[in-house]
């Protein structure tokens, strides 16, 4: 039994109904969670003598518009002892309630996750430092989700002053 | 009170400076600690980082990076560009080691769509990715002894920096922005005088590197503030997403063209560096090894360098070479294609990671079926790096603060995005 198969059958005897789903693309094991379970399945695949995914190398989110659930989150978990990557995925539908953070498990964790926030939108419950990282802190929107626009800025003429300004954010007298 | 026109400088009570700042620090002492913002205009940060120091008297009490001065929204840019056009905005992240950034990216590509590039190609990549290697460690330990005050070795190092960035210019026309990774093997196929010159170049650097070492390795001053300086613990060091030189200087045996090869790495000998202080010595002594170990896979890379075709023949994703443009009026399909729309890429998602300099860098990739990436990805190894920071400096002075920032080796650039 290869490996991706085993920690498929090892979560399944530990947390029934946890996994939502497997997808096996391109050589890669992706297993989705249900939102609910994510915390404890990262916690047992952690802690669990056979599966040691002690290494998490990176917490990344997917915008699927138009798709619901839109949002989904990946946490790509490594194990330096046995040598193996392997993807979670879960589906979130609501970005202001995502997932439970994952700071108590590994402390990178929350470093991640105020990237994911900043960029996209989605917020971990539990996590306290989620603040604007590399946005200004007065910035409006997640610039990483599919319906933020890539710029292209109203330029003001003589003709349509007042209007574009209404419309930009600083603070008017 | 210095004053310019009507602009004063104010004092700030710590709420006012905490909310400002917006690093959401803990403060331990109001009453009785110094805030410093150290940065983000600082020859010791490595760029545009600042850093929110909690000083007792000298000693480091607390400290909170604030990033995001370079932020450029290159995900998102890549978002608006086909698979090949952005690639280019790679190079710019880690703007040190852009092979290594190509290459992570491109491997990325490649696993999505499913094809692979010839053996040559492989041969090329691996050793443009280890000359890239030697050039961003000689930044590091060039700037690392700069912030220790050894201005000599900074000065040595640039300069064969310099030599291995015209080897870049050979292959690529750029020093810096290369571009030279494509899907499906490489730009062009590598020129005459590339190979004497690598040659060259394995002969005359294992003396400069003696030279390094002399200056620095045994030096009383560099060890005084070297040894037993930011320790971080093996555990720590793995919870904290640690990756590259430094994790191996806590004593973690991981480098991922070993355990999981990619691009023929498997094929070359090489031993991987370790070291279990955990301190910025440590460090120092894994990346000098390091450079060592690159010369091996080097010399091995230009001794089986096969011969063949440099671009893979599936010519839905390749371009055609020119020559063919007038004979075949397929060719001259695919050549338009592919440089107006671009390949079309499946449904999907992969994530690949390289072992850059810095440690695990990662490409994060998902296809819809278009021929722009729905979303691109990056683990920069500098960002999650930069986590380990305030652990390393807590309880040590200013001065190691400066030491330990040098060790990790961040890029701003690549920390931004």
């Amino acid at each position: 039994m290869d490996r991706d198969q085993f920690v498929v059958e090892k979560i399944n005897a530990a947390i029934p109904d946890a996994i939502e789903e497997i997808l096996d693309f391109r050589g890669e094991r992706t297993i989705f969670i249900h939102q609910p379970h994510i915390k404890a399945v990262c916690q047992f695949m952690r802690d669990d003598a056979d599966l040691q995914y002690n290494f998490l190398s990176d917490i990344c989110a997917d915008d699927m518009l138009p798709d619901f659930p839109r949002f989904a989150v990946n946490y790509h978990l490594y194990s330096i002892p046995n040598n193996h990557r392997l993807r979670l995925r879960v589906r979130v539908e609501d970005p202001d309630e995502g997932p439970e953070t994952m700071g108590t498990i590994w402390t990178i964790a929350t470093w991640l996750e105020m990237e994911v926030w900043d960029l996209m939108g989605v917020r971990f419950r539990g996590n306290t430092s989620l603040r604007r990282l590399f946005l200004p802190e007065d910035w409006q929107g997640h610039p990483l989700r599919k319906d933020y626009p890539l710029g292209y800025e109203d330029v003001q003429f003589s003709f349509n002053w007042e209007t574009i300004d209404a419309k930009k954010p600083y603070a008017k007298e | 009170m210095l004053s310019t026109g009507s602009d004063t400088i104010q004092e700030l009570t710590v709420e006012e400076l905490r909310a400002k700042v917006g690093t959401g620090m803990e403060i331990a002492n109001e009453e009785e600690h110094l805030l410093l913002s150290m940065g983000p205009q600082h020859p010791s940060t490595h760029g545009v980082l600042r850093l929110l120091v909690e000083l007792d008297g000298e000693t480091v009490v607390n400290l909170a990076p604030d990033i995001g001065f370079l932020h450029t929204g290159i995900e998102k840019s890549m978002e608006s560009k086909t698979f090949t056009k952005a690639l280019v905005m790679t190079d710019r992240m880690d703007y040190l080691s852009p092979m290594s950034n190509n290459l992570g990216y491109i491997l990325a590509v490649e696993k999505l769509i499913g094809i692979e590039a010839p053996p040559r190609a492989q041969a090329i990549r691996v050793i443009l990715a280890e000359l890239q290697r030697v050039a961003s460690h000689l930044v590091w330990l060039g700037t690392h002894a700069l912030d220790l005050a050894a201005m000599s070795v900074f000065l040595y190092c640039f300069r064969e920096r310099e030599y291995i960035l015209d080897l870049f210019e050979m292959v690529s026309g750029q020093r810096m922005m290369v571009s030279y990774f494509r899907p499906g093997g490489v730009w062009r196929d590598l020129p005459e005088e590339f190979i004497p010159a690598v040659r060259h170049f394995l002969d005359f650097f294992p003396a400069r590197l003696a030279d390094y070492e002399a200056l620095l390795t045994n030096n009383p001053i560099f060890l005084n503030r070297a040894k037993g300086v930011g320790i971080i613990s093996r555990d720590d060091a793995v919870s904290l997403g640690l990756t590259g030189p430094s994790l191996r200087a806590s004593g973690v045996q991981w480098d991922i063209r070993k355990t999981q090869p990619y691009s023929g790495y498997e094929q070359y000998e090489f031993d991987v560096p370790v070291r279990t202080d955990g301190d910025v010595y440590s460090r120092y002594q894994c990346r000098i090894e390091e450079f060592h170990q690159s010369l091996r896979i080097l010399q091995q890379a230009l001794d089986k360098l096969p011969d063949g075709p440099v671009n893979a023949s599936d010519r839905k994703y390749v371009p055609p070479p020119r020559a063919e443009l007038g004979r075949s009026m397929e060719a001259v399909i695919h050549h338009f294609k592919l440089w107006t729309e671009g390949f079309k890429a499946p449904e999907g998602f992969v994530y690949q990671s390289v072992e850059s300099p810095r440690g695990e860098f990662a490409c994060y990739l998902r296809g819809d079926g278009g021929s722009k990436p729905a979303r691109v990805h990056f683990r920069a190894p500098s960002y999650v790096n930069l986590a380990s920071l305030p652990k390393m400096a807590k309880n040590l002075f200013m001065a190691d603060l400066v030491a330990i920032i040098g060790s990790i080796d961040i890029v701003l650039g690549e920390i931004d995005r």
